[in-house]
């Protein structure tokens, strides 16, 4: 179900067969349906796909950060080195989100308290996680923030979030996360709302502070160049499914699944100027509506009878896995 | 066809930024457009790029006479749109329109399509009473809609369906020139690629003007014929787009351009990334001189000491750098 079973060594973080279900009253709506996949220590791990496919609420489900009703986490099971994130309750979950496992969010300015100084906000996971006392924690939150390269530490800390620009914010938010030092870093679009100069800047930071700290990373983005740029492994999700997961090299040189290769092939910057986009005929599907087979079925161009009975993912020969019928029996090769 | 259909001449826009309750002063100016000048071929695409607060869209509504200028003109077709009183700008709005971004909030709810793209024609009289049905489902067609959703309201559609409804509603009044300001930010990839195919056809079909305004350069590269590079209300270099994406010549743009992420792994690997540090400096009080020497890796001391003109650097580009030849060599 899961790809290939290690047996040396356990993985960091291991998903089995995840579904998040939202029941509304216009249906149940399926937003994670099966995802599995595991992430070792040290490694980055993309997670790529159109909004509504999924990522975020995976990520948000490991968390037990999905609104509960209307969420459901339907089954599946997600083990952090030894436990059942799923499973545990809120005390225990409490004691690794915010100091095992953090998390930064798309926003920087919604998601830091403007009411509270940075001090404050920043030093927080510190007094609450690791009982430093006052006077350690401000030493150590002015060393964080100038970890992420923000100027005069020690006078800005004493700032509002409205003070900051938007990429200082997300400096911010980078430091608080990292503050206890964490062996797995959620990153849910932390550079979509930021210029290119500075989601430059804010990638370049994150890639040192993992070769220092050596944690891992799960990198959610619809940006298929940061994540080439950024990841070892890629999982690519489609209508609350990983449809293919594997090396990120194997991802973008060859694509197997053929709505991968369709998002590679639709991409400008890797077109020559003039030449007509490949495009996506169709919309994702609606969610709410049961899917027989394969959820890209009604917008793939080799679709055929055998797509409309289910699939999994499954690994073939070069490491990369496939959520594809044809290309598991092999009449298939793109 | 004129060599120049659209030509702007040090266009301005400043901002007074003024403070108290009641007696209101004023404290200062943001300069978000400042001394821009160029000039677009009929049927050209122009892609303007910067990062946010640099007054793209500023510009972009400036020369549609969305905000009023401080100083300059817009000359549209051998018409000084700056110099327009209000009956007359009316009557001409007709030749520019313009594409938003989020094509949610620039849909009127409560309009059907139908309702949406006739408002437009009959606000302009160009089309005669008994031809609007025909028109609209001739338009519809013309964006990739089907003539039968003409009764729907915009929240039965997509948001890349939503965005074509924009286009034609653009288009419905046979417009010269439209200006589309992030038209596919708010859009994804596969849905992106289906709106810039659909501009570059219109373009092409129509001899349509187009100014194309985004932060995302791989998108710009691809639609457009020539680039435009704003910072912090001026702009610093403009050239064809292949080559201000290849071998840009402003520091600036060689910054921007290699902040880009490649969806290609190995090309990741081996390129040299210009890091650039700090923020954009505040428009409220910009530096002296060339705005950009406090970030610049080139910086000499006579860059903080006047503002650097657009100069032409080859036949086909202007860059305003001062060391742009020095810096440019071999």
């Amino acid at each position: 179900m899961c790809g290939l079973q290690k047996i040396d060594a356990m993985p960091l973080l291991q998903v089995k067969n995840l579904r998040t279900y939202f029941h509304t009253r216009n249906g149940v709506v399926r937003a994670v349906d099966g995802v599995s996949f595991e992430i070792e220590k040290g490694q980055t791990l993309g997670i790529v796909g159109e909004s509504g496919s999924g990522k975020s609420v995976t990520c948000y489900s490991m968390l037990g950060l999905i609104p509960q009703p209307p969420g459901r986490i339907e089954s599946g099971e997600a083990i952090f080195d030894g436990v059942d994130l799923l499973k545990a309750g809120p005390p225990q979950l409490r004691k690794i989100r915010g100091k095992r496992i953090a998390m930064i969010f798309q926003d920087p300015m919604t998601s830091l308290n403007p009411y509270m100084r940075i001090e404050d906000q920043l030093i927080e996971p510190l007094l609450i996680h690791e009982r430093t006392d006052r006077r350690r924690a401000v030493e150590l939150g002015v060393q964080a923030l100038k970890d992420v390269g923000i100027q005069d530490a020690a006078q800005r800390i004493r700032s509002y979030p409205h003070e900051f620009s938007g990429g200082m914010r997300q400096r911010v938010m980078i430091a608080m996360a990292l503050i206890t030092k964490p062996d797995l870093l959620i990153a849910d679009e932390p550079t979509t709302a930021l210029d290119v100069t500075v989601q430059a800047q804010i990638i370049e930071l994150v890639k040192r502070m993992q070769a220092e700290r050596g944690m891992a990373v799960i990198w959610i983005s619809h940006d298929l160049g940061v994540v080439a740029g950024l990841c070892q492994r890629v999982n690519v999700m489609y209508a609350g499914r990983v449809v293919e997961s594997g090396p990120t090299d194997g991802i973008f040189r060859t694509p197997q699944h053929p709505y991968n290769r369709a998002l590679q092939k639709s991409i400008p910057a890797l077109q020559p100027k003039g030449v007509e986009l490949y495009t996506i005929a169709g919309m994702p599907p609606d969610l709410s509506k049961p899917v027989a087979g394969c959820a890209f079925a009604p917008r793939c161009e080799f679709v055929q009878d055998i797509c409309r009975t289910p699939v999994e993912l499954k690994a073939g020969a070069s490491g990369q896995s496939t959520a594809c019928v044809r290309v598991q029996n092999g009449d298939l090769k793109l | 066809m004129s060599e120049a259909f659209l030509q702007i001449e040090n266009l301005k826009t400043h901002f007074p930024v003024e403070r108290g309750m009641i007696i209101r002063r004023r404290i200062g100016t943001v300069k978000a457009v400042d001394g821009v000048t160029f000039s677009l071929a009929r049927g050209e695409i122009l892609g303007l790029v910067g990062e946010s607060g640099c007054g793209k869209s500023t510009l972009g509504r400036t020369i549609l006479q969305l905000i009023p200028p401080t100083e300059g003109t817009v000359v549209l077709a051998g018409k000084n749109l700056a110099g327009l009183n209000k009956h007359d700008l009316r009557e001409s709005r007709a030749d520019f329109q313009m594409i938003f971004q989020d094509p949610y909030a620039s849909l009127n709810p409560r309009m059907t399509v139908f309702d949406a793209l006739a408002e437009a024609m009959r606000a302009h009289r160009k089309i005669p009473a008994a031809e609007i049905n025909e028109r609209v489902a001739a338009l519809m067609q013309k964006v990739g809609l089907s003539p039968r959703f003409v009764k729907k309201y915009p929240h039965e559609f997509s948001g890349g369906q939503r965005q074509r409804i924009a286009i034609a509603r653009a288009l419905a009044v046979e417009p010269k020139l439209i200006i589309a300001d992030e038209p596919v930010s708010a859009l994804d990839v596969s849905i992106q690629a289906q709106i810039i195919n659909l501009l570059a056809k219109l373009s092409r079909e129509m001899q349509l003007t187009l100014v194309f305004i985004s932060h995302d350069l791989s998108v710009v590269k691809h639609i457009s014929d020539r680039i435009a590079v704003m910072y912090l209300g001026r702009i610093v270099e403009i050239g064809p787009a292949a080559q201000v994406f290849e071998q840009p010549l402003h520091p600036y743009t060689k910054a921007l351009v290699s902040a880009v992420p490649i969806p290609d792994p190995e090309r990741e690997k081996q390129r040299q990334r210009v890091i650039l540090t700090g923020d954009p400096p505040s428009p409220l009080d910009p530096p002296s001189g060339c705005s950009f020497h406090p970030r610049c890796s080139y910086a000499a001391t006579e860059c903080s000491r006047a503002v650097p003109a657009l100069e032409i650097f080859d036949p086909a580009r202007t860059v305003a750098c001062i060391r742009a030849r020095e810096i440019n060599q071999a």
